[in-house]
């Protein structure tokens, strides 16, 4: 019962964070509640017992990506708040849009039947071991060209932040 | 260990799905209504993450790794393409001075 009740707790707060993203003024709360989360979504791969998936996620996302966010936030001083505000009709129908997309979404997801085969915490291929073994044998090829996108996405990101000499 | 597989298998697959939809919504909404770009961004972030959370969901109910391999390299594009992303909001601060999406509008053109 105790996993139930920690799901609940997980998708509550991480549905209204993502939704305080949106509503907050300040793009910096907004950063500070999408940290939120992304924590609360390791939550849930450690519930799914996907404990790889959870720390990889945690450091790239709360490690990396928000740490991003956040120097961009500070570099470039955006901290002003409701500078550019969309108008009020085009929020709505943002967010009719968005709520016609989630309606679609959960009636056609509604009545697919599912065959489960194992469950969460029976499996094993969450942890590292396993993850690692599948990773380095039937995805290596794969694995290796991530790396040259990581390359050329740094490369990529120095040229463009360089300063123009002319 | 058996009780707790027990209790495991009441989260029924269906309220992951009802789960990452709603935040696949919330990010669909925030790149609709913001026209802050750096919220944009965060929003295309949510929607990525409420897909990983359901391959990821899929792959342990499935009993298949390729489920968690392929949310391992959805991260691994989504880091680049924030560090791509955030340059080239960085190179349009520093021509525009603003990061106001509607100022890019004359990119239609």
């Amino acid at each position: 019962m105790l996993s139930q009740y920690l799901f609940f707790f997980l998708s509550f707060v991480a549905i209204v964070s993502a939704l305080m993203v949106l509503l907050s003024k300040k793009p910096i709360h907004s950063v500070l509640y999408l940290t939120l989360t992304f924590f609360t979504l390791a939550g849930h791969y450690i519930l799914l017992n996907a404990q790889f998936l959870a720390v990889v996620h945690i450091i790239v996302y709360a490690g990396a990506i928000m740490v991003l966010f956040l120097f961009t936030v500070m570099l470039l001083n955006l901290n002003i708040e409701g500078e550019f505000q969309k108008s009020h009709i085009m929020k709505i129908v943002a967010a009719i849009g968005g709520g016609m997309i989630f309606l679609v979404l959960i009636g056609t997801l509604k009545s697919f039947d599912v065959a489960t085969v194992g469950t969460p915490e029976l499996t094993q291929i969450g942890l590292v071991k396993n993850l690692g073994k599948t990773l380095y044998s039937d995805y290596l090829l794969p694995f290796e060209l991530s790396s040259i996108l990581f390359l050329s996405a740094m490369v990529g990101a120095v040229m463009l932040g360089k300063k123009d000499k002319n | 260990m058996e009780t707790t597989i027990a209790q495991i298998q009441v989260i029924p697959l269906q309220y992951y799905i009802l789960f990452c939809s709603a935040l696949f919504s919330i990010g669909v909404i925030g790149v609709l209504a913001k026209r802050n770009a750096l919220v944009i961004f965060m929003s295309v972030e949510l929607m990525l993450n409420s897909a990983n959370l359901l391959l990821t969901a899929f792959s342990a109910y499935r009993n298949d790794p390729a489920g968690q391999i392929f949310v391992f390299f959805i991260m691994v594009v989504a880091a680049a393409e924030v560090a791509i992303g955030l340059a080239l909001l960085v190179v349009v601060y520093r021509s525009t001075k603003t990061i106001d999406i509607n100022a890019l509008n004359r990119l239609k053109w």
